[in-house]
């Protein structure tokens, strides 16, 4: 295979390798793609009180169990005194809290963030019982009752073709408060909730239902009592319905802390017990997120790459990664412009120095230096040094010179000019002896060429590698270097005309 | 489509460029240079040490080497060798583009003489020689050789070509053919060099005959040299093919495929081979007037027989088949 095609297919393999990595990181990983972006994230607490009898207390309260629509980022318990652990039984979890002596009010929290992602709310199946427990009608119930539970059930039976539209059919009977039977029932039932009388009326239609508890997510909402939904049982499927509305489906912004099973909270050694919930909504960059939610499952991507790095280091990283950034810029420019620099990649590390002392403040101690330590070495370059010994010297004028630079300005209030420590000093006092070699060679002419060839690289390479959307992505995609590669082994295949030879050959065109 | 000159800002279209056969730099770094030259010959090009102790080895003529310093010598070391000469070169052996190389024409006391008339001092021959040492003027800054070469008695027939320098014939051989020539006139605007893009008159020479073709200065068509006045369309080089035949026989000497040679031509021994250069420029079809892409395909479309030629028949073929249109 030729050289030519090679590249192209390394490169291409390159550039899906990096794009494939970055979509997977964005649609399954959650990092999103613009910077700026946020996401909200749900702090929802859940207080636990109860009256202390003075003996020993247990509080179990059922916590809620991962689900595909909210992601659960982190999970805080407090309770100052308790022996605390979470247990799993029955497939529930459930944050026990036990004390040996306690007496008076109790308060115990438990605190979660979750963020809301698009998708189901459900996982099918779930290994929820379906038995039907037939409520006993008979000997406590009054006849009339029993008789309006079984015309309601009769009614609605006739008027649906399958489980799904009767249950919507049955809650919205029951909800109707001008029906003759509803009010029957509701007057024999009057202690019980809408969604207990509900269960009871399915449980008479041999539908196998159970209860869900949960919070809607509203922002500011604090002393919330858990709210009901019911689930059924269509033979195949669990289907979730809101109760008053009758309609199928998990309501928008529920979030489902407890789905069948168990009571929500039990309490031993205590009375008046009742747990309430509050929620408060975070804006929160969409990275942090994603950070968060994958820190928990460990995701091998996350794991394995600068993140794991302490965030010193990472803020480090966050301007190496920029440095390919700055070489393409570079091999652009060389490529397809066809720009004279003096080194080919001194314009990146100079584009980084100005990135820490901000553009001009940069530029103008750039060309400060430059003037000062040419000036300097033409004055040793009479004195007979050896090569490597006058370079020292001009690396140890141009540390002083940065010294005097830092100290004059910060006397005279220009703070930014401190930055100037960021200039690669050795970098610059080879700069500065070519430079002079150059003029001593070419003239200043070429000097003047060179220098404005490598300045206006290194400014276009600081203006690119600063654009929020490149920091971004080559801090948050760092594979997108993969494509990055791939596009500059491309270019390498260039063999067309630079811009600069267009006018360096136009005599050739007559 | 021809966009009006005001608007390409001096530029012309590479399409046209391409029409006419023109060799950009990404061309020629991707399709000559990498393709047919290999790294492990570098060597041979790069230092130039290499290049005279390999071109002893094919009888191929290069200036007298009088001293080389591998290491960084002491000051009676390089005087006891420049003492007795009253013209001599000192060069690095890895400098590129011309750089570094020092020409000593004649002595004024204890001073010594430059081509320019000005004056140096032993002391700043010895800046100089310490400078090439610690990799000045090499790729990379590597620690150098320094070559004390013998001045060419250079043949007076570019006196009038020249002013204040050396002329040197340049000569592109690709796969062994010679492509395309140039004859590098230094000016007063080159201070002494011949480097075209300071200044220095290019000369295209037709490969058939060693008659100028054409000529520029800083891109721009001239009939005569700007400080003596000589019209070039007097301008033969004599032993020209003398001259083509040594530029052919440095494909066998590197193993280069894409190659550059610089020749002088010295009053009594002929042509001599100053340099190779595995990188040459392109400034030679600005010389030339004449791209050279055309002619470097119709080589590279060759078959295996004709590539196998010895250097007379290449040259042969060369002088025949790349001879330019006559002057009008």
């Amino acid at each position: 295979m030729s050289p030519r095609a090679q590249v192209y297919i390394l490169a291409a393999l390159l550039a899906l390798m990096g794009a494939g990595l970055t979509i997977y990181k964005n649609v399954e990983l959650g990092f999103p793609l613009l910077p700026g972006e946020y996401r909200t994230v749900w702090t929802i607490e859940a207080k636990v009180r109860f009256n202390a009898d003075g003996g020993p207390a247990k509080a179990a309260l059922t916590l809620p169990r991962a689900q595909r629509n909210m992601e659960v980022l982190g999970e805080t318990f407090s309770s100052s005194g308790y022996g605390f652990n979470v247990i799993r039984e029955d497939d529930e979890y459930r944050a026990v809290w036990a004390k040996r002596q306690a007496s008076g009010v109790q308060s115990l929290f438990y605190q979660l963030d979750v963020h809301q992602t698009p998708g189901a709310a459900l996982e099918q199946p779930l290994d929820l019982s379906t038995k039907v427990v037939a409520p006993l009608l008979g000997a406590r119930e009054q006849e009339a009752v029993r008789q309006a539970i079984f015309s309601l059930v009769g009614t609605a039976r006739e008027r649906s073709s399958d489980t799904r539209t009767f249950t919507s059919e049955l809650l919205t009977a029951l909800g109707d408060n001008r029906n003759q039977d509803r009010n029957l029932i509701f007057g024999y039932y009057k202690d019980r909730s809408f969604v207990d009388v509900a269960l009871l009326v399915l449980a008479a239609a041999d539908i196998p239902a159970h209860r869900i508890r949960g919070l809607y997510l509203e922002d500011d909402r604090r002393r919330l009592d858990p709210e009901d939904l019911l689930e059924i049982y269509d033979g195949k499927r669990w289907v979730v319905f809101e109760p008053l509305s009758g309609s199928p489906g998990v309501p928008k912004n529920f979030f489902i802390w407890q789905r069948g099973g168990k009571s929500l909270l039990d309490v031993e050694g205590g009375r008046d017990s009742g747990v309430t919930f509050s929620v408060i909504s975070n804006d929160v960059p969409a990275r942090d997120v994603a950070m968060l939610s994958t820190s928990q499952e460990k995701e091998a991507l996350v794991d394995f790459s600068i993140y794991s790095l302490p965030i010193e280091q990472q803020s480090i990283f966050k301007l190496i990664l920029l440095v390919p950034v700055g070489a393409l810029v570079v091999v652009l420019l060389r490529v397809f412009v066809g720009l004279r620099t003096s080194g080919t990649f001194m314009p990146v590390l100079l584009a980084i120095a100005f990135i820490e002392t901000q553009l001009f403040t940069g530029l103008a101690i750039f060309v400060l230096i430059l003037i000062l330590g040419l000036w300097i070495r033409f004055y040793l370059s009479r004195l007979n040094l050896l090569l490597v010994a006058r370079i020292a010297a001009v690396v140890v004028t141009v540390v002083i010179l940065m010294g005097a630079i830092s100290v004059v300005s910060y006397k005279l209030g220009i703070e930014q000019a401190l930055t100037v420590t960021f200039f690669p000093m050795i970098i610059l006092a080879w700069t500065i002896e070519r430079m002079s070699i150059v003029w001593e060679e070419d003239g200043p002419y070429e000097v003047v060429i060179q220098a404005g060839g490598s300045l206006l690289v290194a400014v276009l390479a600081w203006w690119v590698m600063t654009n929020r959307y490149i920091e971004h992505w080559t801090f948050n995609f760092p594979e997108l270097l993969l494509v990055l590669l791939g596009f500059i082994m491309i270019v390498g295949n260039y063999t067309g005309f630079r811009l600069g030879e267009l006018a360096r050959f136009r005599q050739l065109v007559r | 489509m021809q966009l009006p000159s005001f608007l390409r800002g001096g530029l012309v279209s590479p399409f046209q460029l391409r029409r006419l056969g023109v060799l950009g730099m990404n061309a020629r770094n991707v399709h000559y240079i990498a393709r047919y030259n290999d790294r492990d010959k570098y060597p041979i090009v790069d230092d130039k040490l290499n290049t005279k102790r390999q071109a002893k080895r094919y009888r191929i003529p290069v200036p007298e080497l009088i001293a080389a310093f591998e290491t960084q010598p002491s000051r009676t070391r390089v005087m006891g060798v420049i003492e007795p000469l009253e013209k001599f070169v000192i060069k690095p052996a890895r400098g590129s583009g011309g750089k570094g190389i020092l020409v000593i024409v004649g002595r004024d006391g204890d001073e010594y003489l430059k081509p320019s008339g000005s004056k140096v001092t032993a002391l700043d021959i010895q800046r100089h020689v310490s400078n090439i040492h610690s990799g000045l003027y090499s790729l990379g800054g590597k620690p150098d050789r320094v070559m004390i070469e013998a001045l060419v008695d250079f043949d007076p027939v570019f006196d009038k070509y020249s002013f204040e320098g050396v002329p040197d014939i340049r000569v592109i051989v690709f796969r062994g053919f010679p492509v395309m020539a140039m004859l590098r006139c230094s000016t007063h605007d080159s201070d002494g060099k011949a480097n075209l893009h300071q200044g220095a008159v290019g000369v295209g020479v037709d490969l058939a005959t060693g008659k100028s073709c054409h000529a520029v200065q800083r891109g721009i068509r001239i009939d005569k040299h700007p400080d003596t006045e000589m019209p070039f369309s007097d301008l033969v080089v004599p032993g020209w093919q003398e001259l083509v035949r040594l530029a052919a026989s440095c494909y066998e000497m590197t193993g280069l495929g894409y190659l550059g040679c610089d020749i002088v031509l010295d009053r009594k021994r002929g042509p001599l081979l100053l340099e190779a250069n595995a990188r040459p420029g392109l400034a030679i079809q600005i010389a030339n007037g004449v791209g050279l892409r055309t002619r470097l395909e119709h080589i590279e479309k060759m078959d295996l027989e004709q590539l196998e030629k010895n250097v007379e028949e290449r040259v042969a073929y060369s002088m025949d088949y790349f001879s330019a249109p006559p002057l009008v």
